[in-house]
């Protein structure tokens, strides 16, 4: 029989311990509730940050346009050369055709204001593509300038006092006679994907930025997956073990988190300074991304090498294989969907990367979608953080919804990586 | 140009892969016994002849436009770069190099129109040269591939000696990027050196960066001591800490310990959804939202609070570090071996005791680490602070008032300006190379305490 210790004798009864017990549970609720509030801080800002986005990105999405009666007269247009047309004219008179009243030149010069700078050129593309309409009358919806289109989604408050408007009365009450006439509509903002940067926020587009960052990316690609993919399979099958080896290892770690802007002063001395590379250029920011996306893979690619059972290894070389041949037969394949997720997120968040970027003038004024990556262009994150800079107040929208866009595509990204690893992964 | 290029030593890659894929089958159907397989000595033929055009190519292309410049640069005479310093120099240079391309501006002068001609030639000339240069590469490396064949010939290892070469090389690039980064920061900084003294810039407490670039211009007169930036990061950086930590501590532990499994499973891909916000969008939020919340709440409480104070920008900047402090305390916490936990259980403590007496006294470490690591993120975070930080240094501890950082005066004392030849620009480089040291020192210490730490329970 073993011996029973002496146990203090402990009245179970006492008040005094039933008060210590209540004491240290609330402790325990104390500490919970705390965390619970934490988690929910966290949670509530991420739903703020997202609906503020989305809440005032959501204006962006439609352009306030303008649908009117264009008289493309032959003296105005020579048929010959359509693109010499006076268009400017054509559009003011199309204007001034619904307000017959109005001859001042002052409040002419208004009207005139209601449209975009860029409905002549819409109109001047239209002719041109069909130059049989020359001489007769067109009807075209022409997209309507920032201001306007504040006041139509409702930015603007007609209440306040008219000195802190951008539009004063008698501008809002020709808007408003245009719309009781059926004419104004607000249709979808094709402008926002399919045009390039402009000053005037109702023709600005991310077509330019989109551009950018697909070429920046796929440079970025380029170089980072095979030399990533190379790096870590030979850090992790083939180098001896040794203080080289080690240093490399070190630095892949380091060089893993060293600020983004220092990368960007690296390209900006190396990449332009020695090399002479342009600025602005989609080759240049690809570049600079991979340096800083290339860790990312290594380190994925280690990850999923070792991941891959010696036994298989040991297999080929006992079947005769050369080491080479068991990396390029077996391990590769059978680690490629991991080194591939790793690969999709380190794309993503270079995708996001903006300092480095600024550094090496990416962030110039370029109403032009680039043709190659030798072309000067603006990636997505630059041309927000261009649009967020801007006083214009349709921009504050149009930054907003530019973010819209590249979060979609972060989330697809990232939604591709789970997938692939979802789909792919594999115990042995 | 470079397509044709590229798809000529494309093309014959292919050729000289089938040409000594086909002559090693034929020497297997006449009966011989190879060492290496047929499509070895395919590769191998790759390796000479496509592998090094490419790289000449490469190594030509970097270095064309340089040479090029250098050229036209030295064919100016004396008289024409009279009286122009660096600066006038480059632009001439730009100008000729846009004028080459044919976009000519006003009246320019006609030893210009000569050299932006030269230059063109020169190009012409150097693609000749190159495309003679890879094809004649091409043709000797697809001549001695061949030569090569016979069954005894030893392809595997010949090319698995370039495949090993290619990936020592490309192992090589994460030390040669160091490198460069430590170069090209040191280089620019003791060029600033020259111009500022160390000390000054090391223990002045005065940043007016803007001094005058053109001599008619009305700029501060220049003032480069960093510890008025530095203290503003600081500020910047705490704000952020005291935001991120308790937060991030406490849903760490509590999903750690507290929560469901749903609730974990829910909870925890919401975090990480926080730490793959692009900074830039952050930096949005913090000025369209943050900072004008933070001031009408000042208002309200008869405080006032600068547009671009430091808590909105140090604010968002802890929210995005969350994620980060909230990951490491749940990986240190995760750690700390079972039987500790048991342990103070059996003896009778309740899960908050266990957690607050036994499991994060064990956990301090790796925390402390994943701590000293979010600092290194916040000083060398740009994107927040450039959008929503000020740009004017003041020695404060102030967190309602404006502060500049580091990172913000290097983007902003760089962007749109291309020449590296007035302290203004050079000064960015100084602040990188602090930033770079500052950052790789708190780095290598958090890696440091988060290795040993982790090998005392293993």
């Amino acid at each position: 029989m073993t011996d029973i210790p002496n146990l203090p004798n402990i009245d179970w009864k006492d008040p005094a311990l039933a008060v210590r017990l209540k004491r240290r549970n609330g402790k325990d609720n104390w500490l919970c509730w705390a965390g619970l509030g934490a988690l929910g801080a966290a949670c509530l800002t991420l739903v703020i940050l997202l609906a503020s986005l989305l809440v005032s990105g959501l204006p962006a999405f439609t352009q306030t346009h303008v649908t009117l009666d264009f008289e493309i007269l032959a003296e105005k247009v020579p048929a010959d050369d359509p693109g010499k047309g006076k268009f400017r004219t054509i559009v003011r008179d199309a204007i001034y055709a619904h307000f017959p009243d109005i001859t001042n030149r002052r409040e002419k010069r208004a009207l005139a204001g209601m449209i975009s700078n860029g409905a002549q050129y819409e109109l001047r593309d239209y002719v041109i593509d069909n130059p049989d309409l020359i001489g007769s009358t067109v009807s075209l919806r022409v997209p309507v300038s920032d201001p306007y289109d504040q006041l139509a989604k409702g930015l603007i408050d007609p209440q306040t006092p008219e000195e802190n408007r951008r539009l004063k009365d008698a501008e809002i009450a020709n808007f408003d006679a245009l719309a009781d006439k059926g004419l104004i509509s607000k249709p979808l903002n094709l402008a926002l994907i399919a045009n390039a940067d402009s000053r005037f926020p109702e023709l600005a587009g991310l077509s330019g930025a989109l551009w950018g960052s697909f070429y920046a990316l796929l440079v970025c690609f380029l170089i980072s997956f095979p030399v990533g993919i190379a790096a870590g399979i030979y850090l992790e099958e083939f180098a001896p073990k040794n203080r080289f080896t080690d240093l490399i290892e070190v630095n892949i770690n380091n060089l893993a988190a060293v600020p983004s802007v220092v990368f960007g002063l690296l390209a900006l001395v190396a990449f332009i300074g020695w090399f002479g590379l342009p600025r602005s250029a989609p080759l240049l920011g690809g570049m600079t991304l991979s340096l800083m996306t290339l860790p990312t893979i290594i380190i994925a690619t280690r990850i999923a090498v070792q991941a891959v059972p010696p036994s298989i290894r040991d297999a080929a070389l006992g079947l005769g294989a050369s080491r080479h041949q068991v990396v390029t037969g077996h391990v590769l394949p059978l680690a490629i969907p991991g080194i591939l997720t790793g690969t999709i997120i380190g794309l993503a968040r270079a995708l996001g990367e903006t300092a480095p970027l600024l550094l090496i003038g990416m962030n110039a004024f370029i109403t032009q979608a680039p043709d190659s990556v030798m072309d000067p262009a603006t990636a997505l994150p630059t041309q927000i953080f261009i649009w967020a800079d801007s006083p214009e107040r349709g921009f504050v929208s149009r930054t907003s919804a530019a973010i819209c866009v590249l979060l979609a595509f972060l989330i697809v990204m990232n939604g591709l990586a789970i997938y692939l690893r979802k789909r792919f992964e594999r115990h042995w | 140009m470079l397509g044709y290029l590229l798809l000529v030593i494309l093309i014959a890659s292919a050729l000289g892969y089938l040409f000594n894929y086909y002559s090693a089958r034929r020497l297997t159907a006449s009966g011989e016994k190879l060492h290496s397989l047929a499509g070895f000595h395919g590769v191998y033929a790759i390796c000479l002849t496509g592998l090094p055009a490419f790289i000449f190519v490469l190594l030509w292309l970097l270095f064309q436009e340089s040479v090029i410049e250098a050229i036209v640069a030295g064919g100016l005479s004396e008289a024409e770069l009279a009286g122009m310093d660096e600066g006038q120099k480059s632009l001439l240079m730009a100008e000729i190099r846009s004028a080459a391309q044919g976009n000519v501006f006003g009246e320019p002068k006609p030893f210009m129109m000569a050299a932006a001609e030269s230059l063109n030639n020169l190009r012409t000339t150097a693609w000749m040269a190159l495309s003679v240069c890879v094809v004649a590469i091409l043709g000797l490396g697809m001549f001695l591939a061949r030569r090569k064949i016979s069954a005894a010939f030893r392809a595997r290892q010949a090319v698995e000696k370039v495949v090993s070469g290619f990936m020592i090389f490309c192992a090589l690039v994460a030390i040669v990027t160091t490198l460069g980064i430590i170069l090209s920061l040191v280089y620019e900084s003791l060029r600033f050196f020259d111009r500022v003294p160390i000390s000054e810039f090391l223990f002045g407490l005065n940043w007016e960066p803007q001094i005058p670039i053109r001599e008619d211009q009305v700029a501060a007169s220049g003032a480069f001591g960093w510890l008025p930036v530095l203290l503003g990061t600081l500020v910047i950086t705490v704000v952020a800490l005291v935001v991120a930590v308790p937060i991030g501590i406490f849903s760490a532990i509590y999903l750690n310990e507290f929560a469901s499994p749903t609730l974990r499973a829910v909870a925890k891909p919401l975090l990480e959804l926080l730490a793959g916000v692009p900074t830039v969008v952050y930096g949005f939020f913090a000025i369209l939202v943050v900072a004008p919340a933070l001031r009408s709440a000042g208002a309200s409480l008869g405080i006032d609070i600068a547009p671009n104070t430091a808590l909105a920008a140090g604010g968002v900047m802890g929210i995005m570090l969350i994620p980060f402090i909230s990951s490491f305390t749940d990986d240190a916490l995760n750690a700390v071996p079972r039987s500790l936990r048991d342990g103070s259980l059996a003896l009778g403590a309740t899960r908050g005791e266990t957690v607050m007496k036994v499991m994060f006294p064990a956990a301090i470490p790796g925390i402390s680490g994943g701590i000293l690591l979010a600092v290194s993120r916040a000083i060398g975070e740009t994107m927040i602070v450039v959008m929503a930080a000020g740009l004017i240094a003041k020695m404060t501890v102030n967190p309602l008032d404006s502060v500049t950082t580091v990172t913000v005066q290097i983007v902003t004392l760089l962007i749109g300006d291309t020449e590296f030849d007035n302290p203004k620009t050079l000064a960015a480089f100084a602040l990188g190379l602090m930033l770079f040291i500052v950052t790789l020192m708190l780095n290598v210490l958090a890696l440091t305490i988060v290795r040993k730490y982790r090998e005392a329970y293993d």
